[in-house]
């Protein structure tokens, strides 16, 4: 059953800017959705317009089953998290959580049960009593993700809620709240431009660029078979390598070697993930590797192929020095791009 | 024993030739409400120290001065208490509201109607006495509290200052108590007004200093000698009409002093209340 569903949702703003144009999907109910995409790609408006903070200006948005493109904020049915957390500076962590229970009307007891039913699985217990300025960010956090919560909502909403924690935390955070969105199987939808945390914590992915949908899948598919140049260059650190080829005659030849089979006609954009290379000393091209970056568990070559810019992904057992190396591509895992419109052509090994 | 340091002593005597310079005037009023008002005449201010002071104190305080006996000190301390009150609270009320309105609803003319109270700050009281006298007069509240207070609210400075603190709070704390269910009303009480805390301490301190040192308009506004406050008693008590009296010096300056008072411990008990706001929130 949709949890969520989008109808041609579409934004545009009174001077005539089209922050979206219209949308049209839908989030299955317990399913954690994330919406990536570079600054301004209108998915913060696309969120916003799902917690009713933006009107809707185009199209029908229902929740649970009920339209409420007009309907409050506060009658949706929904928790919101927020990027800077947007606790109440002047209240207790008890009460910051608490608050949105006392606007419903619900009686002491019962949000005093609440209130510790939720920090308890957040371990904040022994906070319960700090204002928020007393807290790191970590678990100012928390207690926005308590806040969220303790009001047992049909949808959660998080808008970039990790972007202001440092890297260690934030690797932290990102499981905790998969996590906490596991156990208690609601419907989630989450943004960021981050495309590592889009990758983690997604059921599906939906990458957004420049007001549209680029692809909707899940984070394998997205990664694997990414539906545009602009997906391809979006997902996966680092990048999948776009080299200009050319198909004649079913053909599709990297440089003087054939590299994959397709219907298409003339000049094609080949996108090659960096694990897609294999060092190979019979392979056919011949990299010339100007930096190795040792990364641990793997390594990066960087250098050039054919004059272009490339990044090889190697494993440490393998050992590479710089200079001219010899490559071999894995063909099933070429995909081909239109030159003109960036979108997919199909393509076999 | 730590032998001072050149640069500490010069410190210290900078502060101490600093303080001295405030504390002088108001040592030598209190010098001359010990002495008796002929005293004052032939000599003015002296080292001696005398005993009229409780005499001065309690003729001050609670003897009546005017022709009705209703102005003692007492009464009047009690006016300019609620002048100061009434001036500083009603103004916060009302900055507080219409910059609530100006800044987080989207009325028609919003911007007009800042500029429109925005210029009142051009026209204070003063400039305006004639006709607020006229309106005053024409509502019946010669002689009334609310006639003394509230003309002069009518001023921009707390809805400008008000409105200034708004516009830095969050937009998320805003769409935070949507989502929570706090309605315009809820979100003013429980989140906007503790926020400003510290910016009504502050706009206190200001407001009551100011109403309780009003002159002209009390002196206008008020003929019956009980709704005279203290800064134009004092005055009245010096004014002699036979020439061949002495003006009872003593007992205006214990009144003098007494009228220094309230604004001092106003200052002092909001400015750590202030000072405390300001080092705590981080909203």
């Amino acid at each position: 059953m949709a949890q969520v569903q989008l109808n041609n949702i579409g934004k545009t703003y009174p001077n005539g800017f089209e922050a979206l144009h219209p949308t049209t999907f839908e989030i299955a109910e317990g399913e954690f959705c994330v919406l990536v995409g570079p600054s301004g790609c209108g998915k913060s408006t696309l969120l916003r317009m799902v917690a009713g903070l933006e009107d809707i200006t185009a199209g029908e948005l229902q929740i649970a089953g009920r339209v409420v493109n007009h309907i409050d904020p506060a009658d949706r049915d929904i928790a919101m998290v927020f990027q800077n957390y947007a606790l109440y500076p002047h209240m207790t962590v008890r009460k910051n959580i608490g608050y949105g229970l006392k606007n419903r009307g619900i009686s002491k007891d019962e949000i005093a049960r609440k209130v510790d039913e939720a920090t308890a699985m957040l371990n904040l217990g022994d906070y319960l009593d700090r204002k928020p300025s007393q807290l790191s960010g970590g678990q100012r956090q928390r207690v926005a993700m308590g806040r969220a919560i303790v009001r047992d909502p049909a949808l959660f909403l998080f808008d970039e809620p990790l972007s202001n924690l440092d890297a260690k935390l934030r690797n932290q955070m990102r499981i905790e709240i998969k996590a906490l969105q596991r156990r208690l199987g609601v419907t989630s939808i989450y943004v960021t431009h981050d495309q590592v945390e889009a990758m983690t914590m997604a059921d599906r992915i939906i990458v957004m660029n420049a007001g549209r949908i680029e692809q909707i899948g899940t984070p394998a598919e997205v990664y694997h078979n990414p539906a545009s140049i602009f997906v391809a260059s979006f997902m996966g650190a680092p990048p999948m390598n776009l080299l200009s080829a050319s198909a004649v005659d079913g053909a599709v030849k990297l440089g003087d070697q054939t590299i994959c089979q397709t219907q298409h006609q003339g000049p094609v954009t080949a996108g090659i993930r960096p694990e897609a290379f294999v060092l190979d000393a019979t392979g056919p091209f011949i990299m010339d590797v100007q930096i190795v970056e040792e990364l641990g568990a793997h390594r990066l070559l960087h250098g050039t192929l054919n004059d272009e810019n490339v990044t090889v992904h190697i494993d440490n057992e393998v050992t590479a020095v710089a200079g001219p190396q010899r490559l071999s591509v894995r063909p099933e895992a070429v995909c081909l791009f239109n030159v003109m419109d960036g979108q997919r052509l199909s393509c076999s090994p | 024993m730590r032998k001072p340091k050149l640069s500490t002593l010069i410190d210290h005597a900078v502060l101490i030739a600093g303080s001295l310079f405030m504390m002088l005037p108001l040592l030598m009023v209190l010098q001359m409400t010990t002495i008796p008002d002929t005293e004052i005449i032939r000599t003015g201010p002296s080292l001696t120290i005398g005993d009229q002071f409780d005499d001065n104190f309690t003729k001050a305080m609670f003897e009546a001065s005017g022709f009705s006996g209703e102005n003692t000190g007492l009464s009047m301390l009690k006016n300019s208490m609620i002048l100061g009150m009434g001036f500083a609270v009603g103004k916060i009320v009302i900055g507080m509201m219409a910059a609530y309105a100006i800044v987080y609803f989207r009325l028609r003319f919003a911007t007009l109607a800042f500029w429109l109270i925005f210029t009142t700050l051009l026209l204070p009281l003063e400039v305006r006495i004639l006709p607020s006298y006229e309106v005053v007069q024409w509502l019946g509240m010669l002689n009334t509290y609310q006639g003394l207070i509230i003309p002069l609210i009518a001023s921009a400075t707390a809805t400008f200052f008000f409105r200034q603190f708004f516009r830095s709070v969050p937009e998320e704390l805003v769409e935070a108590a949507r989502i929570d269910g706090a309605g315009p009303v809820k979100f003013f009480i429980d989140i906007l007004v503790p926020l400003s805390q510290t910016m009504i301490a502050a706009m206190f301190i200001i407001m009551f200093v100011y109403g309780w040192n009003q002159y002209l308009w009390p002196t206008m506004i008020t003929t019956d000698e009980d709704m005279y406050t203290l800064v134009r008693g004092i005055k009245q008590i010096v004014q002699v009409l036979e020439g061949a009296v002495v003006p009872e010096f003593g007992r205006s300056n214990v009144l003098a002093l007494v009228a220094v008072i309230p604004p001092v411990l106003v200052v002092v008990f909001f400015q750590s209340w202030f000072v405390k706001g300001l080092t705590e929130s981080d909203k």
